[in-house]
C-alpha cells in the first residue's frame, strides 16, 4: 500500500531478498519484499514462525544485511553502510525492545539506560538528565538504583523501552515485546508503546505473533514464506 | 569511569570463578617470583662482584696453589692498585651441615680491596692486631649466636686439624648484595701453623684478588699478569673476578636452566587457566555482547571489554603474587640461608612479574575477544531467552 502524498516515507523497502545457508543449500527467508514505512508510524509484522518477520526487522534494524534490494531510512541506503557505519547509525536511529527484554543484568535500571548514550558526546550531567526524563516517560523514576533481578518482568521491560528512546531515535523496533509478559504487563507495554507513537510521534515497527498487541498498531502486514500477503487495513 | 564498573562488575559476575583465577595467578606469579629470585640468588656472587677486580689463580686448576712471592711482581704490573691473597679454608663448625664460606685472608689488603665489608675502626683494628681473630658477617653472627669475643673451633676440611678463633668484628654488607654469611680470618695463622705441620703447603696461597686503577683496562691488565708467569713453575690464570664467579655457576648451569624453564612452564599453565576462564565468560556473554553491538558498540568496544576483563583479574592477581612476593622469599631466605646468603628479590623480577601478569592477561583475551567481535548480532541474540 504506497504512502498518500501528505505522508512522508521514512523507510522504504525495495525488492528485499534474504537467504540463509544451510550446509551448501540456500534457504530463502525473504523474496521480493517491498513496501514502504511513513514517519510516525505504529506498525505491526505478523506470520506463523520461520514467515521472516524477525528476519525482516533486522534488516530494517540495520543489525543483519540484504542479500537484494535496498532498504532506504531518512534518505539512507543502508545497505551500503559498512559495519563502523552501520554501528553508528544504528546508535543514532534505531531503539530496540527485545522480548527477553536484554538488559545487562550488573547494571542498574539507571545504567542500562545510559548505555546508548555513552557512545554520543553528551556530558555526564546531559546524560543524567536524558536518562532520568527517559525514565520517567516509562514511569520508573523510583526504581533508578534497582538492578534488573529486582524488578517484574513488566518494569524490565520498561526500563528497555526507556533505553530504546533515550538516545531519541528515528525508529524503535521491537520484536515481540509482550512475548514474555503476563497479560496485565503486556497491556501496560502495549499501552506505553501507544502513547510513544501518539504523544511523541515515534515511528514503531513491531513483530508479534500477539493479536491483540497487533491491535495497538495502525498497519498490520502478514508475511507468509518470506512473502507479503496481507495488509490490515 | 563507567567502563571501568562495567568491568569490575563484570569480572565478579561468577565471584567463586574470578576469585579462584585470581588465586591461580597469584600463586602462578609467586612461584615465578621465587624460581626467578632463586635464579638471581645463584648468580648473587657474581652479581656482587666488582668490575675493579681480578682475580689470578693456578692456570692448571683451582686446586692448585700459587707461591705467595708472586705477589710483589704482579704489584708491579703497569695498571695493578693492590694485591691481596686468600685462601679458601672449608672449616666446618661442630657439624658439616653448619656450612658456611670460611677464607684466610691476608686483612689489610683484603679489606682495602672488599670496602662492601664494613667494620667499625675499633674491630678493623682488633682484628689486624689478633693472629687469631677473625671477622663474621652478620648473618652468620645470627645464626649461630655468635658475638664479639667469642671463641669458635674450625675443624679443618682442607687443612686438617682444630683451628681456634676469636670473634673480633662483625661486618655488615655496605650493600643489599652483599654476602653476609663468610667467616674471614688471617692468612698469617694459617701459615704459620702449616710451616710447623705441613711445611711444604706454607707460604701458598689459593688465589691473588688484584685492585685495577682502571677498570677499563682489566683485559690488559690480566694479559700482563699470566704473561709474567708464563712458563713459570707455576702459571697463571687470571680473569675479572665476575668471570671468576661465574666459572662456580656454569659447574651448575643445568640446574639453573632447568629452574627457569620450570618458571616459564608455570606462567604457561596460568595463562591457558586463564585464557579457559575468559572463554567460558564471554561463551556466556556472546547475547550481550549482541546487545551492545546493536546499540551501536563497535568491534573495538567489545573486545576492549573482554581484554579489560581479562586484563584486571590478571593484574589483581599478579599484583597480589607480587605482594607476597616479598615476605615469602624473606621466609625461604632465612630457611635456605645455608645455600643462598643473598636471597632478594630483584627489581627486575618484579617488572617480569608486572609484565607475564598483563601478558597473561593480554593473551587470555584473544581468543574470547575474536570471538566477541565476530559474532553476528541477530546469531547473539538468538541465544537469549
Amino acid at each position: 500500500m504506497p504512502a498518500s502524498p501528505q505522508q512522508k516515507v521514512l523507510v522504504s523497502i525495495n525488492s528485499v531478498s534474504k537467504a540463509y545457508q544451510r550446509g551448501n543449500q540456500p534457504i530463502p527467508v525473504l523474496e521480493g519484499i517491498s513496501f514502504e514505512i511513513v514517519r510516525g508510524e505504529f506498525l505491526a509484522l505478523m506470520g506463523p514462525s520461520g514467515s521472516g518477520k524477525s528476519t525482516l526487522l533486522n534488516l530494517i534494524a540495520g543489525i543483519d544485511t540484504v542479500d537484494s534490494g535496498s532498504i532506504v531510512i531518512d534518505g539512507i541506503d543502508i545497505a551500503t553502510l559498512n559495519e563502523a557505519e552501520l554501528a553508528r547509525w544504528r546508535s543514532a536511529h534505531v531503539g530496540f525492545i527485545f522480548q527477553f527484554y536484554n538488559l545487562i543484568p550488573v547494571l542498574t535500571a539507571y545504567e542500562n539506560v545510559e548505555l546508548p548514550l555513552l557512545l554520543t558526546s553528551l556530558s555526564r550531567r546531559e546524560r543524567r538528565e536524558h536518562v532520568e526524563a527517559a525514565l520517567a516517560v516509562v514511569s520508573l523514576t523510583d526504581r533508578m538504583e534497582h538492578y534488573p533481578s529486582q524488578l517484574s518482568g513488566g518494569q524490565q521491560q520498561r526500563v528497555a523501552i526507556a533505553r530504546a528512546i533515550v538516545t531519541d531515535p528515528t525508529i524503535l523496533v521491537a520484536d515481540e515485546p509482550t512475548g514474555d509478559l503476563d497479560r496485565l504487563s503486556a497491556g501496560e507495554i502495549l499501552g506505553l508503546m501507544d502513547r510513544l507513537n501518539e504523544e511523541q510521534g515515534k515511528t514503531i515497527i513491531m513483530v508479534t505473533h500477539d493479536p491483540r498487541a497487533a491491535e495497538k498498531a495502525h498497519i498490520i502486514r502478514h508475511l507468509e514464506k518470506g512473502l507479503l500477503t496481507d495488509v490490515y487495513p | 569511569m563507567f567502563i571501568l564498573k562495567l568491568l569490575f562488575r563484570n569480572a565478579f559476575r561468577h565471584a567463586l570463578r574470578t576469585l579462584l583465577t585470581i588465586l591461580g595467578i597469584t600463586v602462578a606469579i609467586l612461584a615465578f617470583g621465587l624460581l626467578q629470585t632463586v635464579i638471581s640468588a645463584w648468580y648473587a656472587g657474581a652479581n656482587a662482584a666488582s668490575s675493579a677486580r681480578l682475580i689470578t689463580r693456578n692456570a692448571i686448576s683451582l686446586v692448585f696453589s700459587l707461591p705467595v712471592s708472586y705477589r710483589e711482581r704482579i704489584r708491579s704490573i703497569e695498571g695493578v692498585s693492590a694485591v691481596s691473597y686468600a685462601n679458601w679454608f672449608g672449616g666446618v663448625y661442630i657439624t658439616e651441615k653448619n656450612f658456611f664460606p670460611s677464607l684466610a685472608i691476608e686483612p689489610g689488603s683484603y679489606l682495602e680491596l672488599y670496602p662492601e665489608f664494613v667494620l667499625t675502626a675499633e674491630e678493623k683494628r682488633a682484628f689486624l692486631l689478633d693472629r687469631k681473630g677473625c671477622v663474621i658477617g652478620r648473618k652468620l653472627a645470627e645464626r649461630f649466636g655468635w658475638k664479639i669475643g667469642d671463641s669458635i673451633p674450625l675443624k679443618g676440611t682442607v687443612f686438617p686439624g682444630t683451628w681456634e678463633f676469636v670473634v673480633r668484628g662483625i661486618y655488615s654488607g655496605a650493600e643489599k648484595s652483599t654476602d653476609e654469611s663468610q667467616f674471614f680470618f688471617q692468612w698469617e695463622y694459617l701459615n704459620e701453623t702449616l710451616k710447623k705441620t705441613v711445611a711444604r703447603r706454607a707460604n701458598q696461597i689459593g688465589v691473588y684478588i688484584i685492585g685495577l686503577k682502571n677498570p677499563q683496562n682489566a683485559a690488559e691488565v690480566s694479559l700482563a699478569i699470566d704473561a709474567s708467569f708464563k712458563n713459570s713453575l707455576a702459571e697463571t690464570l687470571t680473569e675479572t673476578e665476575k668471570a671468576f664467579q661465574l666459572s662456580f655457576v656454569s659447574m651448575t648451569e643445568a640446574i639453573v636452566v632447568a629452574i627457569r624453564i620450570v618458571s616459564f612452564v608455570v606462567i604457561i599453565i596460568i595463562m591457558v587457566v586463564v585464557a579457559n576462564t575468559m572463554a567460558m565468560t564471554a561463551r556466556e556473554r556472546i547475547g550481550e555482547y549482541a546487545i551492545f553491538k546493536a546499540m551501536g558498540f563497535q568491534a573495538h568496544h567489545i573486545a576492549g571489554m573482554v581484554f579489560g576483563e581479562s586484563l584486571f583479574i590478571a593484574a589483581t592477581g599478579g599484583c597480589l603474587g607480587i605482594l607476597l612476593t616479598f615476605p615469602v622469599a624473606s621466609k625461604f631466605g632465612e630457611v635456605m640461608g645455608n645455600y643462598f646468603p643473598v636471597f632478594q628479590v630483584d627489581r627486575s623480577t618484579i617488572y617480569m612479574d608486572l609484565l607475564f601478569s598483563l601478558i597473561v592477561g593480554g593473551v587470555a583475551g584473544i581468543f574470547p575477544a575474536w570471538r566477541a567481535v565476530r559474532i553476528k548480532i541477530a546469531d547473539g541474540l538468538r541465544r537469549i531467552g
